[in-house]
């Protein structure tokens, strides 16, 4: 579904992305993972388009959508809940929501989908009217991953959906990316600093260091290997 | 008393004028984070559409004052909302990531050729802007005076600004321009066009100062090429009362400097009239920055 081939990006004169390669299937959740700076959020921001690449290139469903404009990008089926979740503070929660099905015209599906997000995160019903910059950091989280489901892509990038948050929270949302993924279908880029959570959820995975790809494979052998374990896991 | 009643009467028909204009340099300050000098001379040439727009309009309607003022108006609006698009594409879209000194010099040199290109193209004296709407003396007693132009004035500007209000509060496009205002990125990443919503906000902010510039020659009749400079400062000042950015905050600081400059031109002296507005902006900017309605803005990361 998603293919990102030796993709390399810049900052000034800093390489932050030194030939980075993704394959993601279609219904797979996927999880990238890698210390602080690696170069995972800039990885996402360069497939929606926030980012331009200097090489490499990144293909959507067959399509080459390198350094495209990030709102034709998001039309194709991409969205992304980004790091620092960027709710917008002066917008109501369901204006907020709202904005996610900006490039939608069914209203009965656009509510399908609200109800959809209700069910995952019940909160989020009884906030609706409240603007979103008084939300909670858990709640604010909950709101960037359904304004990212209203644009109702096919593919969902997560930028760390724990970061801030409770750890009982963590796991509840969690197991509600699992639930998107299941019940919905929905193809998940999971990018995580809690590793041991990600490798848990997701089919594939990919660890990242500075710049470079280091180890990929299925979830569950990462999660037994060695080196990982020491390096991203936390143990010695 | 009743010469206190023309006063507010007189400032409060200046103020909803000012107030027009200075949404517009709130509203692109918003999106874009720039004072777009060139915004008072776009309500210069809207008053301009109306001078040349009113001697054919007016055969059309059959001289009906009640047709004339409101298609003239919306002529200039749709002319304005042109030029101020234009001005955005060719001249500042360019610069966009650029240094913001830059965009905010050529923004200047924009101000510049409008007022020395209509002296050009319009000629430099003044001209006497043409009777649109309905203007008979409602009342003439010793202290007061009442016309149906402020009236006709201050009606229109409240019923701009309320159509501007349910436009930004209850419109997608209107919801999109608040979410860019707040985040560009997070904007995008929604499926929202940055430069659709930035032409969006010109076309808003050009034709509510055409709407200025139509109503300024209807209050006060004598129009020329430079008639935007001072009025342009005044609602700039208007503007940063209010809180730069803030759209209420943006009418209430206009009319706040309109009631102003009418009260000391009529108490004082008028040789203050023009001093009073940079005065507010002196004390404005000593003792609160962000303006009566704005917030402090946190430090984006
Ligand atoms: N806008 C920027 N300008 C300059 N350098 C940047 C910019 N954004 C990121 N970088 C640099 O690029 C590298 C990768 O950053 P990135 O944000 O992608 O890391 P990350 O893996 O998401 O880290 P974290 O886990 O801390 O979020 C870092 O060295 C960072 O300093
Ligand atoms: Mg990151």
């Amino acid at each position: 579904m998603l293919h990102v081939e030796n993709l390399q990006v810049k900052y000034g004169a800093i390489a932050a992305l030194k030939g980075i390669s993704i394959s993601i299937e279609r219904g797979k959740i996927v999880t990238l993972l890698g210390t602080n700076g690696a170069g995972k959020t800039t990885t996402l921001r360069t497939i929606s388009g926030l980012v331009k690449a200097s090489g490499g290139c990144v293909r959507f469903e067959g399509k080459d959508i390198t350094n495209h404009p990030c709102h034709e990008i998001v039309a194709l089926g991409i969205a992304q809940s980004p790091e620092g979740r960027m709710i917008f503070s002066n917008l109501t929660v369901k204006e907020n929501l709202e904005m996610g099905a900006y490039l939608r015209k069914d209203k009965m599906e656009i509510q399908k989908d609200m109800d959809f997000a209700f069910s995952i995160f019940p909160r989020l019903k009884e906030r609706l009217k409240q603007p979103g910059g008084t939300l909670s950091g858990g709640e604010q989280q909950m709101l960037a991953i359904s304004r990212a489901l209203m644009t109702r892509p096919r593919l969902l990038m997560l930028d760390e959906p724990s970061l801030g948050i409770a750890p009982i929270l963590v796991k509840t949302i969690f197991e509600k990316v699992v639930e998107i993924n299941r019940e919905l279908g929905m193809t998940i880029l999971l990018v995580e600093q809690n590793a041991h959570l990600a490798l848990q959820i997701a089919h594939f995975a990919y660890v990242i260091e500075t710049g470079h790809l280091a180890i990929q494979g299925n979830a569950a052998d990462i999660a037994r290997n060695e080196d990982v374990r020491r390096a991203y896991l936390g143990e010695t | 008393m009743s010469e206190l009643l023309q006063q507010v009467i007189n400032g409060i028909s200046l103020g909803s004028i000012y107030a027009l204009i200075a949404i517009g340099y709130t509203m692109v300050y918003g999106v874009l984070r720039f004072i777009n000098f060139a915004h008072g001379d776009v309500f210069m040439v809207g008053a301009f559409v109306g001078y040349y727009a009113t001697p054919h309009i007016m055969p059309l309607v059959g001289g009906s004052l009640i047709l004339a003022g409101p298609i003239v108006l919306l002529l200039a609006m749709i002319v304005c909302s042109i030029l101020g698009v234009t001005i955005e594409k060719l001249a500042y879209k360019p610069l966009r990531f650029r240094p913001k000194l830059t965009i905010l010099i050529t923004a200047i040199g924009i101000s510049l050729f409008l007022e020395f290109g209509g002296q050009l193209v319009f000629g430099p004296d003044p001209k006497s802007f043409p009777t649109l709407f309905l203007s008979t003396t409602l009342i003439d007693s010793q202290n007061l005076v009442l016309r149906t132009t402020p009236i006709v004035v201050i009606g229109t500007a409240i019923i701009l600004m309320l159509l501007l209000r349910f436009i930004v509060m209850n419109t997608k496009l209107g919801t999109a321009m608040r979410a860019v205002s707040f985040n560009q990125q997070a904007a995008s990443l929604m499926g929202i066009n940055i430069n659709t919503v930035i032409s969006f906000t010109f076309v808003l902010g050009s034709s509510l100062a055409a709407a200025g510039g139509i109503l300024y020659g209807t209050l006060y009749p004598s129009i020329n090429p430079l008639m935007g400079i001072f009025p342009g400062l005044k609602a700039f000042i208007s503007a940063v009362l209010g809180g730069i950015g803030n759209i209420p905050g943006a009418a209430l600081g206009g009319l706040i400097i309109g009631m102003t400059e009418t009260f000391v031109t009529g108490y004082l002296s008028p040789t203050y009239r023009d001093a009073i507005a940079f005065g507010i902006l002196i004390l404005i900017l000593l003792f609160k920055p962000s303006g009566i309605l704005g917030r402090h803005e946190a430090e984006k990361v």
